[in-house]
């Protein structure tokens, strides 16, 4: 290798590495070789990876150098390492969703997002710690421990896709991939830094996702950059006849109006987002300021009501349980997963299973969903949830023909103290009051970074946009990203990290 | 106040074998959480349609073509326990 030293590899952008790939200044062999020495130096402190495929890894960096070597080139991800969230298929890769009811679940297929990462030539470095099934905003309900924060190991990382959010803070991956029900991308970027993306619902397949909340669930990017961003989700979107709920639309350009600014641009600022009885002082002054600096470069900016967003975090509490108590029936012990050995029936045999194998948030949301689907209450809690649903879509469907795009905080907070929350679910639950919303209208939505707090944790700036305005939510994403100039990076991607 | 609701019933019909124990915490847990859940219905939503989903469409055909699957044994192989090609379960009747 010719270019800079293989110990700054892991701190390149994906643009950055692909230009360098590109240039032959290095190989992605040497590329992988840097993201595996920072994993080495970090999981001990941040146990982000449940699973790392050093074998798949090196083979598929190999067949990159090897296509380079050739001039074959299948896209920007072509030698790039990226990392999964655990509740994605991967052929002959462990994966557990977290879970001690998968625990040894070897797939037997590929996820249509794997399958897309392997065609464009990606190198997939492993699979990241989560909530589990998806399950929480801090990655402490994993059956295989809690990812700690880089910004500061005694904090969450946020959640549910907390291990690829911190895998991607602290350069053992390149970008990674997570999914959002509720704002498991969105809100562990804002927590660690970074930015975190959730698609329109059905652009990305989901096929081979572990379901949660299947109307809500969607996969998107966390990245170091907006550009970033753009070139992940570009890989994974598009058109998958295994997933029933995927658009058969062409693709929109996500990246086309980059570099295009905000001028003659409407922009909403949330009202009820910038409420100090439930967001932080710190995170509302940083909010407001960087809607003066848009409005500033060119942007006009009015404030937004959206009343029944103040019913979105009740009505996603029915909706979530309600389909994921339906989605979980299928962890029986019977065709897969743990096994009961308590003697009895099959009906014995399933309920013993359950209990045995999942965790107490997942119990909780069964019960939850199981309740509020149940005879005598479904049109008290799970059909008036559905009408809730309506409404907000129908807010925000009339806030987008007012303004181009709207903005407010990521998360009420930064980055909480581990244990902090763990024992109030429902203090846990207020951590995605702010992108809750987007889930319920199927828009999608993306986390900033923006500032650091008082005590040097990030704060988070979400722009949403109406269903497939992917390009106008990048076009504002970038030029805030211009604005914030936010380069700071996690303490433990940059300090010299000696095993504990 | 937190809603009353029957965990023991809840807890069967969701095939979850709980301790006398977790059924008390879980029961409590669940009034708080359908305390907070339970303020949807202070939203008027007379004619409102629900939403079940949030894209305009209603079904997702595919052409009706042969195509590869998976073969039985990749299926199998993660079972916690087969018989003959099959899963195997205890017995089904008490």
């Amino acid at each position: 290798m010719t270019g800079p030293d293989i110990a700054d590899l892991a701190d390149l952008t994906i643009a950055e590495a692909g230009t360098g790939l590109r240039s032959g200044d290095f190989t992605s062999t040497d590329l992988l070789a840097a993201v595996t020495k920072r994993a080495s130096a970090t999981e001990a402190h941040l146990h982000a990876y449940l699973t790392l495929d050093h074998e798949g890894s090196t083979r598929a960096a190999e067949a990159a150098d090897a296509s380079f070597a050739v001039g074959e080139d299948r896209g920007p991800l072509q030698g790039i390492p990226v990392a999964l969230k655990d509740n994605m298929c991967t052929l002959g890769i462990e994966t557990t969703a977290s879970s001690k009811i998968l625990d040894g679940w070897i797939p037997p297929y590929d996820a249509t997002i794997v399958t897309r990462l392997k065609a464009a030539g990606a190198v997939i470095t492993g699979k990241t710690n989560l909530d589990e099934f998806a399950m929480g905003s801090s990655t402490e309900n994993s059956a295989y421990g809690p990812t700690r924060n880089p910004w500061n190991t005694d904090r969450v990382p946020g959640g549910s896709s907390g291990g690829s959010a911190a895998v991607t803070a602290v350069g053992s991956a390149l970008g990674s991939f997570g999914s959002d029900t509720g704002g498991s991308i969105r809100q562990p970027a804002a927590l660690t830094g970074l930015v975190g993306m959730k698609p329109t619902y059905g652009i990305v397949s989901r096929y081979g996702l572990i379901a949660f909340a299947s109307s809500l669930d969607q996969i998107g990017p966390f990245s170091r950059t907006v550009e970033d961003s753009v070139l992940l989700l570009e890989t994974i979107s598009g058109f998958d006849p295994k997933d029933a709920t995927s658009i058969n639309a062409p693709v929109p350009n996500f990246g086309g109006s980059l570099g295009r600014g905000v001028s003659g641009m409407r922009i909403g600022v949330v009202t009820e987002f910038l409420n100090g009885d439930v967001i932080d002082s710190q995170i509302i002054a940083a909010t407001r300021g960087m809607a003066d600096k848009l409005q500033d470069a060119g942007a006009e900016i009015v404030e937004v009501s959206l009343p029944s967003t103040e019913y979105s975090l009740s009505a996603y509490y029915l909706i979530a349980p309600a389909e994921c108590s339906s989605n979980l029936a299928r962890f029986d012990g019977v065709r897969y997963g743990h096994r009961s050995n308590v003697e009895g029936t099959t009906e014995d045999m399933m309920s013993h299973s359950r209990a045995e194998g999942f965790g107490p948030e997942v119990i909780r949301r069964i019960l939850l969903g199981t309740y509020a689907l149940s005879a005598g209450y479904y049109d008290a809690f799970y059909g008036q949830a559905q009408r809730v649903r309506t409404l907000v879509r129908r807010e925000f469907a009339s806030a987008y023909e007012q303004v181009d795009a709207l903005i407010s905080p990521t998360t009420p907070t930064t980055a909480f103290a581990i244990g902090e929350k763990s024992d109030d679910p429902i203090a846990m639950y207020y951590s995605d009051l702010c992108t809750i919303p987007s889930n319920l209208a199927g828009d999608p939505a993306i986390s900033v970074p923006i500032a650091l707090d008082d005590a040097g944790l990030p704060i988070g700036f979400q722009v949403m946009a109406p269903a497939l305005g992917e390009e106008v939510m990048y076009r504002v994403a970038a030029y805030v990203e211009r604005l914030a100039g936010f380069t700071a990076r996690a303490s433990l991607a940059t300090s010299e990290v000696v095993a504990p | 106040m937190p809603v009353e609701i029957d965990i023991v019933k809840v807890a069967a019909l969701a095939r979850l074998a709980l301790t006398e124990e977790e059924l008390d915490t879980f029961g409590s847990q669940l009034g708080d959480i359908l305390e907070h859940a339970e303020r949807v219905q202070a939203l008027p939503t007379d004619g409102v349609p629900p939403t079940s989903h949030p894209l305009p469409m209603v079904n997702a055909f595919r052409e009706d073509v042969t195509a590869e699957c998976l073969d039985r044994e990749s299926f199998l192989r993660s079972a916690p326990d087969t018989a003959g090609g099959q899963f195997r379960v205890p017995r089904i009747l008490a």
